[in-house]
């Protein structure tokens, strides 16, 4: 791994932005110069992401294919494949056959073994390096990390993974790395490089490349080795060493010689680890270990010692310099972990009182929606929920609905319905149609609730007389919102306004509101047959009952009325409506509407008259 | 997973599909198999196979253990009547098989076939690629026989039309390239016939073993049909190893546990899976091995509940059976990368409280090393809870080599060996 330095730069497949950091954070306490992360490559997005190379911010390009991010990155040797099992076999592949990357980590489990033996050959034959699959990576410290390798930074400068030392190490768990970074660097001093080539029986690289590479490097002055139990990699080392190929002390250990005492095969939790043979085993690749020369203690807990001895044998004899130690630049907390830890404090620019959807499942006024479905909740809770912060009574939450299906439509004609047609006949798409549509909601059409809720309950609070009320408002020269219908009369009664009147007197624990406005009626219709409670003032009032006998007190509920609530049932509704209309013309396939001439008086100014 | 054995029915039948097609229709073999279990009797599988009926018989266990005729569990040359009576004398009957110990569940059953000529055939997976094992004097004398045995090797990135099979009849080199091109298409890693015989188009593999390579499903599910890959002869759940794999499957994270001993004094409870490996190791090398009650590992971050449910387990296990000696429960592991330390602490200290008496009756010391994101605060918690509990707990970080903690609790820390 000896064109691994610390300008190497690699290509990230896959939007791993966690990993993106980590390896950013190890170049910036190991001083590197430029961040080891050249681009990412993501399949389904091209653009950019930032990450922190300490505490500047950088943008990091993102290309759809290998093929393009090679291109722009002609640099970066190195592609950590982040793709699942499923497509990483044609990711690799691709990353093998160009011409810049020379080096693939594979972190995917579970590629077949025939397809990871084919990457093994492909690469061979084009002098590439696969370092997995089933693998963390690896670090060659103080230079460049893999990924995810060597853990926490809090670790990475435990074990001063921030600058070379003397071991080469190879190991098949990338789970045991960390720990093998912590024993060497306790007994020795660090590691100069350790890969983990993964848990399969045939990873791309095997125990004996790396080793082989170590041995002509000069910065390592010995190998340490943890092989493990199946397989037969561990017996090239074997043959290297009788072949008289390793001049540098080898310290190895073979993991899983606890098969023997399992009446079963045991299938350990690497996909390579099960003892087929004899010769498979853990005893008996030790053994053949320790008989070609390799040092090999007795068991795991035998390393430590082992290492230290030879660290102290090549320091005594001269092989193994002085190491000019440093103190790590510190990497900036994130916030969030700040925030976490209670060191830091904001302001937030937003607040938030209905909802929240940071835990497993979002809540609505604090209730999870699973339990809001489970209960069989109608949508007037969910409302009630939302907009009132209230837990609604069943008469509460059916009102609601019946206030929706009373308002839901009502014929092309109306102004909120006309304009969506229009709109949709102009080619226009859903949302502009419905939009057009509400808009037009406000103080003269469907805007009455509002105002009804807000006079009549003021002048009740305010205790005037029904009388008193009424020539108020006249005296002010204001019509009484929700009052007076076009055609309906007291003779021809609104068919909504009794749905409305009769649920609200049977179901209401109270509805002194309804009262009021039915005095105020019968002194309006006196004076004229059509100056009925509509249903806009019909529903205005009663919403006010409904809030009254759920507790909200006067001050709330004029809060509400004020911020527009009332009005918010009649566009909800209506939208329901709107949306029908649109989405009829579009199946309609109407034409663009054009008013005729003679629907229009054309009455222009006189020139004379200018 | 990866390499998985299956049962010769599931090779059988695949072979009997696939024979024609990858031998340029230049061989047949009829697929006359079938599997008998408890619950599909050979009355049952007569409807289906009218053979079973008309043929004489051959009938043997199909749960991937070798050397059946040795351990005389081959019926051969049998009429119906005498297979049921055979099959009905064994079923459900435990038998030892070296040294697993399991009950006789599937019987294959299938025509008997004189035959004269018995080849050998294994195919093998290597790194660079397969290697083909053909001997014409096949049988159960194979391994006597070896040095009549030749070997061919395929590279993994080659097929087997380039290799040159020197020697050996051309019909059966036709086979043998069909083989392989089965072998290779299915993701098979291991097979082995010993021994087939050919009778003019007709191939009968008289005995056969063979894995596959389960991580290949995503890609072979079509083609393999519903394929079984039963556990190990033998190895049967208790209680509690179901539930923990019921646990596993549920989880992202990963929830293993082995009983090996529930008489045992050494009780592991270790995070990760290379460590835990590690772990057993170092018990066994010790020479404790035969106190070695567990093996296991959590990993994958699991949530404190899940955590939780692991530690229950493994202590409700470990206080069954008072022992004179007391116990002794290892919480150990390696140094996390990313698994928040006290928080998975958690989970177990939750347990080990609700333990707190069965603890202390059993006399069980406990033993902890871990290391990683938040280990100190892990480690505290640790400490605290000895004293409150009133429990030996010794507490270790990454300061102490991993298995090290072993060593102390299993010989108060003389490692003869080192």
């Amino acid at each position: 791994m000896k064109i691994i330095n610390e300008k190497t730069q690699a290509i990230i497949y896959g939007r791993q932005m966690k990993a993106v950091q980590r390896m950013l954070d190890f170049d910036y306490v190991s001083k590197r110069e430029t961040p080891s992360v050249a681009t990412i490559v993501d399949p389904t997005g091209k653009g950019f992401e930032t990450a922190f190379f300490g505490s500047e911010e950088i943008l990091i390009p993102v290309y759809k294919t290998i093929q393009e991010a090679v291109e722009h990155h002609k640099n970066a040797i190195v592609l950590i494949n982040f793709a699942s099992y499923r497509s990483a076999f044609e990711t690799t592949k691709e990353a093998i056959e160009t011409e810049t990357i020379k080096i693939i980590a594979v972190i995917a489990e579970g590629i077949p073994e025939r397809k990871e033996r084919i990457l093994g050959a492909l690469a061979r034959k084009k002098g590439k390096v696969i370092i997995g699959p089933a693998t963390v990576g690896g670090i060659a410290a103080g230079r460049f990390r893999i990924g995810n390798a060597g853990g926490s930074i809090e670790n990475i400068v435990a074990s001063k993974l921030y600058r070379p030392g003397s071991v080469g190490l190879v190991t098949k768990s990338g789970g045991m790395l960390n720990e093998m970074f912590n024993l060497i660097a306790r007994n020795a001093d660090g590691i100069n490089i350790g890969i983990a080539i993964g848990g399969d029986r045939f990873p791309g690289s095997s125990l004996i490349d790396h080793i082989m590479g170590f041995e002509s490097d000069p910065e390592v002055k010995f190998h340490v080795v943890l092989g493990e139990v199946g397989g037969l990699e561990e017996y090239k080392i074997v043959d290297a060493l009788k072949a008289g190929k390793f001049k540098k002390p080898l310290v190895a250990w073979v993991t899983g010689t606890c098969a023997k005492v399992f009446p079963t095969e045991v299938q350990f939790g690497h996909a390579g680890a099960r003892a087929g043979a004899e010769r498979e085993t853990a005893d008996a690749k030790n053994a053949a270990l320790r008989e070609a020369g390799a040092i090999v203690p007795d068991s795991f807990d035998g390393l430590p010692e082992k290492i230290n001895e030879v660290y102290k044998k090549l320091k005594e004899e001269g092989e193994i310099p002085e190491i000019e130690e440093f103190t790590p630049p510190n990497i900036p907390m994130d916030f969030e972990k700040a925030v976490k830890e209670g060191l830091v404090r904001r302001h937030r620019q937003f607040i938030t009182t209905i909802s929240d959807d940071r835990g497993e499942e979002v809540k609505y006024a604090g209730i999870p929606l699973s339990e809001i479905i489970e209960s069989k909740k109608g949508l007037g809770y969910v409302i009630g929920l939302l907009w009132l912060k209230k837990s609604l009574p069943e008469y509460a939450s059916n009102f609601i609905e019946l206030v929706l299906k009373i308002v839901a439509d009502h014929g092309p004609c109306v102004s909120g319905a006309h304009n969506a047609i229009v709109t949709a006949r102009a080619g226009k798409d859903l949302v502009s149609s419905v939009a057009s549509g509400i808009l037009t909601i406000g103080p003269r059409f469907g805007g009455a609730i509002d105002g009804a809720g807000h006079y009549f309950k003021w002048a009740k609070d305010n205790n005037f007389s029904p009388d008193e009320f009424v020539s108020h408002m006249k005296k002010e020269g204001i019509p009484i919102p929700g009052i007076g219908h076009r055609v309906k009369s007291v003779r021809n009664p609104d068919k909504r306004v009794e749905i409305l009147k009769k649920y609200a007197k049977e179901s209401f624990p109270k509805t002194e509101y309804l009262g009021y406005a039915l005095k105020v009626e019968k002194i309006t219709t006196s004076k004229k047959e059509n100056l009925i409670l509509n249903v806009d003032g019909c529903t205005g009032v009663l919403l006010v009952d409904l809030m009254k006998s759920i507790e909200l007190s006067d001050e709330e509920i004029n809060e509400r009325i004020d911020a527009g609530l009332l009005n918010a049932f009649f566009v909800l509704g209506r939208t329901i409506g709107i949306i029908g209309h649109t989405i009829d013309q579009k199946l309609l396939k109407s034409k663009l509407y054009r008013t005729p001439y003679n629907d229009v008086l054309y009455k222009l100014p006189k020139k004379a008259d200018l | 997973m990866a390499q998985r054995g299956i049962r010769e029915h599931d090779a059988k039948r695949l072979l009997a599909k696939y024979i024609e097609k990858f031998s340029n229709r230049k061989f047949h073999y009829e697929g006359n198999i079938a599997l008998i279990t408890s619950k599909y009797s050979i009355e049952d599988a007569v409807r289906e196979n009218e053979w079973i009926k008309t043929k004489r018989l051959t009938v043997k266990p199909d749960q991937l253990f070798g050397k059946r005729g040795k351990h005389g569990l081959v019926l051969l040359n049998a009429d119906f009547e005498q297979a049921k009576e055979w099959i009905n004398e064994r079923m459900e009957k435990e038998v030892q098989i070296g040294k697993a110990r399991g009950k006789l569940t599937h019987f294959l059953v299938e025509p008997f076939v004189p035959h004269k000529d018995e080849y050998y055939i294994a195919i093998k997976t290597e790194a660079g690629g397969d290697r083909i094992y053909f001997s014409e004097e096949g049988g159960i004398d194979i391994e006597e026989n070896w040095d009549k045995v030749k070997q061919f090797f395929i590279p993994v990135d080659a097929t087997v039309d380039n290799v040159n099979f020197t020697g050996i009849d051309s019909l059966i080199v036709d086979f043998i390239k069909a083989l392989h091109r089965i072998f290779a298409e299915l993701d098979f890693t291991y097979l082995e016939i010993n021994p087939f015989t050919v009778v003019g188009k007709e191939v009968i593999p008289l005995d056969l073993v063979a894995r596959m390579d389960d991580t290949a499903y995503f890609w072979n599910k079509d083609k393999w049909g519903n394929i079984k890959f039963p556990t190990p002869f033998g190895r049967t759940f208790t209680k509690e190893e179901q539930f923990i794999r019921n646990l596993d499957e549920k989880t992202g994270a990963s929830l293993k546990l082995t009983i090996l001993n529930p008489q045992g004094r050494v009780w592991l409870m270790v995070a990760g899976g290379g460590a835990s490996v590690i772990y057993a190791d170092t018990v066994v090398d010790l020479g404790f091995g035969e106190e070695l009650a567990n093996y296991g590992e959590y990993s994958g971050n699991p949530s404190e509940e899940e955590t939780y449910l692991y530690a229950k387990t493994i202590l409700d296990l470990m206080t069954r059976n008072k022992d004179p000696r007391g116990k002794t429960l290892i919480i150990g592991g390696g140094i996390a990368n990313f698994t928040d330390v006290a928080k998975t602490f958690k989970g177990i200290i939750r347990a080990l409280r609700e333990h707190r008496e069965k603890l202390i009756e059993n006399n069980v010391k406990i033993y902890v090393r871990r290391g990683g994101p938040n280990y100190k605060e892990g480690l505290k918690m640790m400490r605290e809870l000895g004293n409150e509990l009133n429990v030996p707990i010794k507490v270790y970080g990454p300061e102490l080599p991993m298995t090290r903690v072993v060593t102390l609790a299993l010989t108060g820390g003389k490692n003869e060996n080192n």
